[in-house]
């Protein structure tokens, strides 16, 4: 131990035991036992506090009112749900809602992002000037505002439901939503999605193949248009051999809303749209300064190498540009996670909106709150690990 | 050709400038450059100018010409279409002030002024000094009396009538004034030595960073009642306000400790050679550099901050975004959503808008400092 040397070493501590602030590592103790010491204390007199007022106030704690009726209905939900169903599921029912509009909006908000960043460094006066614009206004403007505007604009500029638009035959736009028709139920859609599966495993085996053969013979291999083939083909095969069926689930209208088809509604549309709006203006930002940050003389050399500016940008700028973007990308795709609370204010329901309606139907403070803060830690911590795990893919392996 | 001395083909004295290319300069050489370079940016440039030229006079139309004048009925504007402007100017005080007493609304308005000239005086980098400290803790105190009201003669004002741009203005600044100085200490304590106060620090950002703000709030409305001794009560605008702390904290700390990590080893080696022990070398010599450096980030962290106060409403606090949404709530005002949150997203905008250019000129100010 270097301390004991030290201390060993000192004069002034000739044998035994010297305890005094002075010393560096007996100060070191000292200092965090006293922090750690406070913490405790801290914690112990919140805890002692909320113990004695849940028994004054005689709620009891734990979870099991997960297990009980929840007795309140939901708008949308990608599971079976009723209001029979326990809290347990109607919670679940919250999460599901909460990953499906951060999936689709990070997807969007990523595409939506990169374009406005690529059009903010275009040589096209107008598009760069546009793009800019857009970024100065929506990163500066609250996301509760936006979300509220786009909710209004949607509920209040669309006619009710007696009077939908019908642009379309079989789709109908109103307050409720659109309402888009679907393929009537068949046994041939789970044979497709089982096609795309294969599909697609199918097609990483083939990129290893031809990246392997590649290195050994130099030859390249289309595997752009084969991969596309068999994405297509495969499903497309499996359509068909199934009888290609073509019945739809068109919406009618029954008493004061649509049933049948699929529908968008006015919440979702709200939320995805906004958080997409927001969180793109970031990762222009994010992709501009990353594609600025490869040297332009990358670009230079590889024109002088005769390579055409659509495999520069792919093979030679894109792959140094994803390491500088990669990181605070990562911190865009968890802001819109956790933006998408926010959803609570226009009614999606979502895991903070369906933990709202349970605990102030239960009295379960605690356990909900705990419940919406190690649900977003979870998801967090998700995406964290992925894209650390992207992030080390991509990085510079350094010979 | 006088001037010029002809020696066979060497070319002595001076000719004047040709002209260059009537093609390389002048406004059309700009639009060659910049607007059809190329085919493809030819064709993007007149489909946007077609899409701008469909879409701009409309706006401007329902914005300015067939606006209506202040003081329109809202049963006019609705058949009239066109922006209402009545609907600002008429609900121009409660979007402001919130329910704050009408004849008492002088003083939210000062209080505006004040917190508005506080912060501007911060950005100006001569005053810089130990002072402001003091300045600040005389503004707000101003700022407290003002709102509270009681003394000096001002009749008390109850602080759940509190509300519109003073109340957003106090949340951020008290905010982040009071989180500083915690994320300074927390930012430290992510960098200690001691394992303990590393893991406390870590824990605390990490836990705080990973969960959405709302929750924090959530927190904050119906779990501290319950933290609390019996007896002892905060009221909603406190409880809020130190979610708030909280949340700011652990941002800011992370902004900070980016700064703490850009300082070269040899300057804490150097600390330590003379002898200063763990404050003054952080107090003297870190701390002082690092802060500098993490004022760009800092100041993105203060832009978030204020955009994020907007959340309150959700636990029925009205800032500038909830008085807006009750004033839309009024029925003989319904469906005006436009205007009132043009208005406001003006509002928020102009503040955002305005700290984002001062952070980026800072930065440019701060990187010249460091140029050799």
């Amino acid at each position: 131990m270097a301390s004991e040397t030290r201390d060993t070493a000192r004069p002034s501590a000739p044998g035994g035991v010297s305890f005094s602030l002075s010393d560096p590592t007996v100060r070191a103790v000292f200092y965090q036992v006293l922090v750690v010491g406070i913490v405790i204390a801290v914690g112990w007199f919140l805890i002692h506090n909320t113990l004695d007022n849940l028994s004054k106030r005689s709620i009891a704690t734990g979870f099991g009112f997960l297990d009980r009726e929840a007795s309140f209905g939901i708008g949308e939900s990608l599971i079976d749900y009723h209001p029979r169903d326990s809290y347990g599921r109607a919670f679940l029912v919250g999460v599901l809602n909460t990953l499906k509009v951060s999936i689709i909006g990070v997807v969007l908000a990523t595409v939506l992002g990169t374009l406005i960043g690529v059009a903010r460094l275009s040589s096209n006066w107008l598009i760069a000037k546009l793009a800019s614009t857009y970024v100065e206004i929506v990163r500066n403007i609250p996301p509760l505002l936006q979300l509220f505007f786009w909710y209004a604009l949607v509920s209040e500029s669309m006619p009710p439901v007696r009077q939908a638009l019908n642009p379309i035959p079989g789709v109908f736009l109103s307050q409720r939503g659109l309402f888009v028709p679907v393929p009537s139920a068949d046994p041939v859609w789970g044979t497709m999605g089982f096609a795309l599966a294969i599909a697609v495993i199918g097609v990483i085996f083939l990129r290893r193949w031809a990246k392997a053969r590649q290195e050994r013979t130099g030859q390249p291999f289309p595997i752009g248009s084969a991969s596309l083939g068999l994405l297509i083909g495969l499903p497309l095969i499996a359509y068909i051999a199934g009888g290609a069926p073509t019945a739809l689930d068109v919406p009618k209208l029954q008493g004061f809303n649509f049933v049948g088809g699929v529908v968008l509604t006015p919440e979702f549309f709200a939320i995805l749209v906004g958080l997409v709006v927001y969180t793109a203006a970031f990762i222009a930002e994010v992709v501009r300064s990353g594609i600025l940050a490869v040297n332009w003389g990358q670009t230079e050399a590889a024109r002088a190498l005769g390579i055409d500016s659509g495999k520069t940008l792919r093979l030679v700028v894109l792959p140094q540009a994803l390491r500088v973007i990669v990181p605070p990308l990562t911190s865009q795709y968890l802001n819109l996670t956790k933006n998408s609370s926010l959803a609570l204010a226009i009614g999606y329901p979502d895991l903070v909106s369906i933990a709202n309606t349970t605990l102030n139907q239960t009295g379960q403070a605690i356990e909900g709150v705990a419940m919406i803060m190690g649900t977003y830690l979870v998801i967090s911590l998700g995406i964290s690990i992925f894209m650390n795990w992207y992030n080390k893919r991509i990085a510079l392996v350094e010979r | 050709m006088a001037n010029n001395v002809h020696t066979g083909n060497v070319h002595t004295g001076s000719i004047p400038d040709e002209r260059p290319p009537a093609n390389t300069v002048g406004p059309v050489a700009w639009l060659r450059n910049n607007l059809f370079n190329t085919w493809y940016n030819a064709l993007l440039t007149i489909l946007i100018a077609w899409l701008l030229f469909k879409a701009i006079p409309p706006l401007l139309d329902w914005l300015i010409f067939s606006a209506n004048s202040f003081g329109t009925p809202p049963q006019v504007c609705r058949q009239e279409g066109g922006a209402c402007w009545t609907f600002v100017s008429e609900k121009l005080r409660f979007v402001m002030f919130g329910t704050f007493p009408y004849d008492e609304q002088w003083r939210p308005l000062i209080t505006i002024v004040i917190i508005i000239a506080l912060v501007l005086a911060s950005c100006d980098r001569r005053f810089w000094k130990p002072w402001l400290g003091l300045v600040w803790i005389a503004g707000l105190t101003a700022v407290g009396v003002l709102m509270w009201g009681g003394v000096l003669g001002l009749t008390y004002v109850e602080n759940t009538l509190w509300g519109g741009l003073p109340l957003t203005l106090m949340l951020s600044v008290v905010g982040l004034s009071v989180a500083f100085p915690a994320s300074v200490l927390l930012a430290l304590g992510r960098r200690s030595q001691l394992p303990a106060i590393r893991v406390i620090s870590v824990t605390y950002i990490e836990l705080i960073r990973g969960v959405p703000l709302i929750s924090l709030l959530f927190m904050a409305s119906v779990m501290f009642p319950l933290f609390l001794p019996t007896g002892v009560n905060f009221d909603k605008l406190l409880r809020a306000q130190i979610a708030f702390i909280m949340f700011a904290a652990a941002y800011m700390a992370e902004a900070i400790r980016g700064g703490l990590q850009a300082i070269p080893k040899g300057q804490y080696e150097a600390a330590d050679a003379l002898g200063l022990n763990y404050w003054q070398a952080m107090g003297k010599i870190i701390l002082p550099q690092a802060l500098a450096i993490s004022i760009p980030p800092l100041v993105n962290t203060f832009i978030s901050f204020f955009k994020d106060t907007s959340l309150v409403i959700i636990i029925g606090l009205y800032d500038l975004l909830g008085t807006a949404k009750a004033a839309l709530s009024d029925p003989a005002w319904r469906g005006f959503y436009r205007e009132a949150y043009l208005f406001i997203g003006v509002i928020y905008w102009v503040f955002c808008f305005s700290m984002s250019k001062y952070s980026q000129k800072l930065e440019r100010d701060l990187r010249r400092g460091h140029r050799r």
